[in-house]
């Protein structure tokens, strides 16, 4: 553990924010300073403009632009950094794969399945397009333990994949019940039935925590957010295989991914370039591979094996402190599960526990985490949610459950 | 500052005004799906005057309070006058400073209001 004792004043922000008790990196996480020197030295030294400039500083922010994308490829296992798109997050990641690829390939009659535990934004580009190309839209369930309601054994899912299956869309890690889903098994069955299959996996919950590597996956597309894991807002990755990218259409024209334009037509780049149009957010780019390092530093099992630890004390000692009035959503099996413990304390509401908890200098977040199909699944209206990384520890625990204790205080029987 | 006063507190763990009025003028459900909170609201009015109003649903102890204290602020009131109750008037009559999400909890009833008033 000795990784994780001095990891705290590697992050600004708590000395800022003296006793901050930061329980919601999986909406955001929080930066370290390499991070944010990394972001300013690009602001305040080489500021210029990526690929058309011939002068120095601009040649300069083009070379640690595209080390990032190296350093993404090597990070993910993938076979070429031609494979690493740059997006704004997650959603224009999954986006991008609908609007071009998806809009290709899915027609009338055809299939698109996801499950109910999806991000809304694993869902909902899929749902419209199925809407807008007459497709079928198929859900697969969760189980009452919190695991997707199908099995790899061949049982079930011959009869949720079809021939007819263009698109699999589903989330690696759930950002809710927290369950790990056995991707790479869901896939190797997938493709049993239906070789052609398109998988798409949102790992916005799994590459800041897990050891990803997309070679031994199996899938077609990942997609995940830099600010999620140490890194900047307004970058994302989508990693995409290379033979798809190259017959996808671009998802954006303009500048920077065209080769030449005419009155009469236009060609385009190459991926990754092809989806890359108008400026990036180049710092953030540039300052993306420090969060990278940073988490390389420690190392991702150790990082699983810390999050494991603390969230299944969170688990056990909520369960231990208030019993019946806790009601707990995900599986009790932290070796399926990752560092995010989502629940509803007595009839309290997510929001007041939240408003009291926040007293407290305690962050957790309350509502329906962009995930409204899984708690209408779940019959619940929303829920707190505490999630874990690599600056909490087991302090931060204890005062959870004293500002619990507070929150009954307050709100008392009702 | 908490934002759980005791006048807060107080309106969330007895509401005032709860139920549906009898031979109601006209009744509204309004709800914000972002928390889950939905509250319906019925009223019944005389001569240009609230005579009776109530509330029910469900929702965090700021929508509870709020629903409550309003309620109860414009009993007996004259419809006009209603009219011109806003965001502000919310907040005066909390008592609390509420940030921008807690904010919409607390106006949630005044959508309701306002819904019941219109044609009146
Ligand atoms: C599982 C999952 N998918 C997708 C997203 C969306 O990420 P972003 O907002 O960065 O696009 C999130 C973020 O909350 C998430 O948890």
């Amino acid at each position: 553990m000795d990784e994780f004792k001095n990891v705290k004043k590697q992050f600004p922000i708590f000395s800022n924010f003296p006793g901050l008790i930061y329980l919601d990196s999986t909406a955001t996480s929080l930066k370290p300073w390499s991070v944010i020197d990394e972001l300013s030295k690009y602001y305040s030294n080489y500021s210029a403009n990526i690929y058309r400039g011939v002068y120095r500083i601009s040649e300069k922010a083009t070379e640690e632009f595209e080390k990032t994308r190296q350093i993404v490829a090597q990070f993910l296992k993938a076979k070429t950094s031609d494979e690493i798109v740059f997006t704004r997050n997650t959603t224009e990641s999954l986006n991008l794969v609908a609007y071009t690829l998806g809009r290709q390939i899915v027609g009338e009659g055809d299939e698109i399945v996801t499950t109910v535990m999806e991000h809304h934004s694993n869902f909902v580009p899929w749902q419209q397009l199925a809407f807008e190309n007459g497709a079928v839209f198929k859900v697969i369930d969760v189980d009452d333990r919190g695991y997707l309601a199908c099995h790899f054994d061949g049982t079930t899912i011959p009869n949720i994949i079809s021939k007819r299956t263009k698109v699999l869309a589903l989330t690696y890690v759930s950002n809710v019940l927290g369950t790990i889903n056995p991707v790479k098994q869901i896939i190797l069955q997938a493709r049993k039935i239906n070789p052609d299959i398109i998988v798409v996996v949102d790992a916005a919950q799994a590459v800041p925590h897990l050891d990803v590597n997309v070679a031994e996956l199996g899938c077609d597309f990942l997609a995940f957010s830099s600010h999620k894991m140490l890194g900047p807002t307004g970058v994302g990755v989508l990693w995409g295989r290379l033979n798809l990218l190259e017959k996808m259409f671009p998802f954006m024209f303009g500048g920077e991914m065209i080769v030449d334009v005419s009155i009469a037509k236009t060609t385009f780049k190459r991926p990754p370039h092809k989806f890359e149009a108008g400026t990036p957010a180049i710092g953030e780019i540039i300052a993306f591979k420090e969060a990278i390092k940073f988490l390389q530093a420690i190392g991702l099992e150790k990082i699983r094996h810390h999050e494991k630890i603390l969230a299944l004390r969170c688990f056990d000692t909520l369960k231990k402190e208030f019993g019946e009035k806790i009601k707990l959503y995900g599986p009790n099996n932290f070796d399926d599960r990752g560092g995010v413990v989502a629940f509803n304390f007595g009839d309290y509401h997510s929001h007041d526990v939240a408003s009291i908890l926040d007293e407290e200098n305690i962050a957790v977040r309350a509502g329906h985490h962009c995930a409204m199909p899984l708690h209408k699944r779940l019959d619940a209206n929303s829920s707190v949610r505490a999630s874990f990384y690599i600056y909490n520890n087991e302090n931060d625990i204890d005062l959870l459950v004293k500002g619990l204790r507070k929150v009954e205080k307050i709100l008392k029987n009702k | 500052m908490s934002i759980y006063s005791e006048l807060i507190l107080d309106n969330y763990e007895n509401p005032r005004n709860v139920g549906v009025v009898k031979k109601p003028s006209k009744r509204v459900s309004v709800s914000n799906p972002l928390c889950g909170d939905a509250i319906s609201m019925s009223v019944r009015i005389k001569k240009g005057r609230v005579a009776e109003i109530k509330f029910e649903g469900t929702g965090c102890a700021i929508s509870q309070a709020s629903s409550s204290m309003l309620t109860e602020y414009v009993k007996g009131k004259e419809i006009v006058l209603l009219k011109n109750l806003d965001k502000k008037f919310i907040i005066m009559m909390l008592g609390v400073e509420l940030g921008v999400n807690r904010l919409k909890c607390a106006l949630l009833p005044l959508e309701a209001l306002k819904k019941l008033l219109v044609e009146y």
